[in-house]
């Protein structure tokens, strides 16, 4: 539990500064590199919480695939790259702070209400539930259609993102 | 075939796929995949209905004429007269514990309409390789086409009220698409839209009561449903309320008075379409879905008492606006659909009266002849007046365009119904049961509308046919394309009606379509001789006093003279062009009358609510800022406060233009109203 | 360990997710904003399936990631848009809603 309980708070107050990092840094290659270490951090997270097959996807679909399309972004748009902060915020940003802190005051305030308290039980049953092949037959049993819908929409926003990107 | 009749709307289905992806290259441009479609969904049809008149004749006799074709098709022939409907479904999903099932339901019903949707659509398919030949939209066409006619077997197969939502919508959606097919006229686009928004309004009606009856019954199913409806212990107030709503839908779907409106507009589609939605498809959706759900409205409106129920005035009333109007009408197009409002009036009417078979044989003719009717009328526009409607641009096309002419004059004789066409057995079938089951009343109205009937149709065969050609063209009979429909319909209109016609000991429709199991036990009226003459008589009467007014030209010249001589007829005349002043009391005065006020009252709420709220919140927070720049600031404690201040001054500037186009404002006000109402539920919560 | 650890947490990157959807100009770095504001969605998801023994919540996390892939994809083709008709991928260059 002790080991257990210092990864976790490691791993959030990494999480956290990085998420900071993502919205307030100069630079907009800083903030990609800030999202990675949030995206490893959550995959950290969910190992931490025995969901070893998601956590895996979130590798490799995230910081593998995700990220490379934002570095692209980045590159495609020309983004300023130097350290010019107002460039990159517009002037909503004491009003955008108020409105975080005032909707992160509530969820807290919502969660220790309804769940303070409540553990969270580790055992076999737990680590067995997060594998690859408990999740697979689900995924191919229970929720086949939904996957088929999924893929659908993957190919859709695939020629929808050609369409927009063409140039003509 | 009973067991999978889902092929049938499943070959439109997939036609439409492949006519829209591969049809342009192919060497006739798509037509041969649709045809070919409906065609093998034709004789499916045709399979089916074979199959289940061989059921109906097991259960009743023992005997097989399946035997007789040389198959081992045998149902179980126990001797009763019960013949249950083949159904099979699958669970689609579940929720709560309820199955949400798609299937097919197949019993005579069905097999009837299977067989007249395929068989019309076939023939409009075949006509408009002809008609529409040189359209640029021609691939297009044929795709929407098999689309509207698979939906219409999709609604016509459906097992359960859901499914038959999903059909219906398809086929408003397809008309949609068809009547506007010819966009780039604005007229046409808005007689699109007009047929959708107002069948749309009607849906709303179809929706609660589907709905209502869900919650009724406990499931969509179409057999569980009835079943419901004519088990004693059914409530008959939500009976009522469904039966209520789900009428609104007939007459939004059925152009049934007042939501008529729509239907003429309609005209602006292509003919073979006007042809389809008028005689298979989506008009008699509605008609279809008070037959299939009959036993809903059957307790609902207490039909059994006789007397005047909603269902029976409105096919009333609708028959002689119908009819009436058609009397006006220059565009020979729009004196079809006219016919059309006012015959589904009657079908309306019969179902209302309690003439359930009457009501379906109705459909069942009116579909042949009016189908035939329209095709011809596009036959007359395409070979006679270059794409023209107007009657007044015809005339004299007896003798050039001979094949139509004739196969027009049986349509008009049918509708007419005169003896021994197909539109007579059908309404004579239901002016009997009206008279026979307590409706007097009705019995007047259809003899009226007869009557009507007969006048309007023979102004628009004298207008088209006869007298002088007074178009700019040189009118020559249409292709073998066009032409061939027509005998086929021309044909089947003679010989139709003679499948139950009662007098002759013929009542096969009956016994093959109205259902046996869950279905009220209907009175049905022996053939009344003399009531046959009468309607025959007023009809051949309306006939001849409209030829001779016609022929004769003075006496014509000297009826037309009348409007200007009489005030009264001219008022007639002017209430009877304007169409009622339907068309304006929903244009003019509900839809200004909405707009307006709404308009006006969004303008004050935003002028002095919102603008003064606005001013409110900018000029207290400047205040709120200068005061923390006097008191707080000067004390020196910090600057942030007044950066703040500052900063709402600002936002509070901001706010006055709310509407600042920038999407992270918006975004920024969902946020914080979100945040907001948390803090206020969960507040509210803990208290 | 604590459910509401992670929630907590979840709850905070969700928040800084929201700011800098808000208070970001750049449009790439608002889709970098909205995909912290999905991971933290998916934090969420993930201790609830622990929480409840229940595998559903990680299918959802799945589906979740690969509608992300998607909106990514599309999110950036419309940026790539505005870029091209703007010459400038600040969004709040975008005010043709403006009343």
């Amino acid at each position: 539990m002790w080991g257990q309980q210092v990864v976790f708070w490691l791993l959030a107050i990494a999480m956290g500064a990085a998420a900071i990092g993502v919205v307030r840094s100069r630079d907009v290659v800083h903030s990609v590199l800030f999202l990675v270490v949030v995206l490893a951090g959550a995959a950290a997270q969910y190992i931490l919480l025995a969901a070893e097959f998601v956590a895996w996807v979130q590798v490799l679909i995230y910081i593998g695939a995700v990220v490379v399309l934002f570095l692209f972004g980045v590159m495609l748009t020309r983004s300023p790259m130097g350290h010019d902060s107002n460039r990159l915020d517009n002037d909503q940003r004491w009003a955008a702070g108020v409105v975080a802190l005032l909707i992160f005051g509530v969820l807290t305030a919502l969660l220790v209400d309804a769940f303070g308290g409540q553990q969270i039980n580790f055992g076999p049953e737990l680590v067995a539930q997060g594998s690859p092949q408990a999740i697979g037959s689900d995924l191919f049993r229970t929720f086949i259609v939904p996957f088929e819908v999924v893929s659908m929409l993957l190919l859709a926003a695939l020629v929808g993102a050609v369409v927009m990107a063409r140039k003509d | 075939m009973l067991n999978s009749v889902w092929i049938i709307p499943a070959l439109p289905a997939l036609s439409f796929v492949l006519v829209l992806f591969f049809g342009k290259r192919l060497p006739k441009r798509g037509a041969e995949i649709a045809i070919t479609a409906v065609a093998a969904s034709f004789i499916a049809s045709c399979w089916a209905a074979v199959e289940w008149i061989d059921r109906v004749n097991a259960a009743e006799h023992g005997a097989s004429i399946g035997a007789f074709f040389g198959k081992s098709v045998m149902f179980s022939g126990e001797g009763g007269a019960a013949v249950e409907p083949v159904v099979n479904s699958v669970t689609w999903w579940q929720n709560g514990g309820i199955d949400f099932g798609v299937g097919t339901y197949v019993d005579g019903l069905t097999v009837m309409m299977m067989f007249v949707v395929t068989l019309i659509s076939l023939l409009v398919h075949i006509y408009s390789t002809g008609y529409m030949h040189d359209d640029r939209r021609y691939t297009w066409y044929y795709a929407g086409l098999s689309l509207f006619t698979a939906s219409m077997l999709t609604l016509v197969v459906s097992a359960g009220t859901l499914q038959m939502l999903v059909g219906w919508e398809l086929v408003g959606l397809c008309s949609f698409m068809l009547i506007g097919f010819w966009w780039e006229e604005r007229e046409n686009s808005r007689a699109a839209i007009k047929a959708f928004l107002m069948t749309r309004t009607g849906d709303i009606g179809l929706m609660i009561g589907i709905i209502v009856l869900f919650f009724a019954v406990g499931s969509f199913d179409i057999a569980k449903t009835n079943a419901y409806a004519l088990n004693g212990a059914s409530h008959h107030d939500i009976l009522l309320v469904a039966s209520v709503c789900l009428l609104i839908g007939i007459m939004g779907k059925s152009g049934q008075f007042p939501l008529h409106t729509w239907l003429p507009d309609a005209m602006a589609g292509p003919t073979p379409v006007s042809a389809l939605i008028h005689a298979a498809t989506m008009v008699v959706a509605g008609v279809y879905l008070g037959a299939r759900l009959y036993p809903v409205f059957y307790e609902g409106f207490s039909i059994f008492n006789g007397g005047i129920n909603m269902m029976a005035l409105v096919g009333g009333i609708t028959i002689l606006v119908g009819a009436s109007l058609a009397f006006v009408q220059r565009d020979i197009k729009k004196v079809l659909a006219y016919s059309t409002i006012s015959q589904l009036g009657y079908m309306i009417l019969a179902l209302g009266v309690g003439a359930w078979v009457a009501a379906v044989f109705h459909l069942f003719t009116h579909a042949i002849f009016k189908a035939l009717l329209f095709l011809g009328a596009g036959s007359v526009s395409h070979g006679g007046t270059h794409h023209s409607f107007d009657m007044r641009e015809m005339g004299g096309l007896r003798k050039k365009m001979p094949i139509t002419f004739w196969t027009f004059i049986i349509g008009s004789l049918a509708l007419a119904g005169i003896f021994p066409l197909a539109g007579f057995w059908s309404k004579d079938e239901i002016l009997v049961n009206a008279g026979s089951n307590g409706f007097e009343l009705f019995l007047v109205v259809g003899l009226a509308g007869a009557f009507l009937t007969a006048a309007y149709m023979t102004r628009c065969v004298y207008l088209t046919f006869f007298g002088e050609y007074r178009g700019h063209h040189h009118p020559h009979e249409s292709e073998r394309s066009i032409t061939t429909p027509l005998v086929i319909l021309a044909g089947l209109t003679i010989v139709a009606g003679l499948i139950n016609a009662a007098p002759l000991g013929i009542e096969k429709f009956t016994e093959w379509v109205e259902p046996t199991t869950n279905f009220p036990d209907l009175v049905h009226a022996e053939f009344d001789a003399p009531l046959a003459i009468i309607s025959v008589s007023i009809a051949l009467f309306a006939i001849g006093v409209m030829s001779y007014f016609l022929f004769r030209r003075e006496e014509s010249s000297a009826l037309k003279g009348l409007t200007q001589r009489n005030r009264l007829a001219r008022t007639g005349y002017t209430l009877l062009e304007r169409k009622y002043y339907i068309d304006y009391l929903y244009e003019n005065i509900i839809v200004e009358g909405i707009r307006e006020p709404i308009a006006r009252a969004m303008y004050w709420v935003n002028q002095n609510v919102i603008d003064a709220l606005v001013n409110l919140v900018g000029r207290s927070a400047v205040r709120v800022g200068r005061f923390a720049y006097e008191n707080i600031d000067q004390k020196g404690i910090d600057r942030a406060i007044n950066a703040s201040a500052a900063e709402f001054g600002v936002a509070g500037g901001e706010l006055q233009r709310i509407q600042s186009g920038s999407v992270q404002r918006y975004a920024l006000y969902i946020f914080a109203a979100v945040g907001a109402i948390s803090v206020a539920l969960f507040v509210l919560s803990v208290a | 360990m604590e459910l509401n650890q992670f929630l907590i947490l979840s709850a905070f990157i969700f928040a800084v997710g929201v700011y800098g959807v808000l208070a970001r100009r750049n449009g790439v770095l608002v889709l970098m904003s909205v995909e912290l504001m999905l991971n933290a969605v998916n934090l969420n998801l993930i201790a609830f399936s622990a929480f409840n023994q229940n595998i559903n919540g990680q299918i959802f996390a799945l589906f979740i990631i690969a509608v992300a892939a998607a909106e990514v994809g599309v999110g950036l083709a419309i940026i790539l848009l505005i870029y091209r008709n703007l010459r400038s991928p600040d969004l709040d260059q975008v005010e043709q809603l403006k009343g």
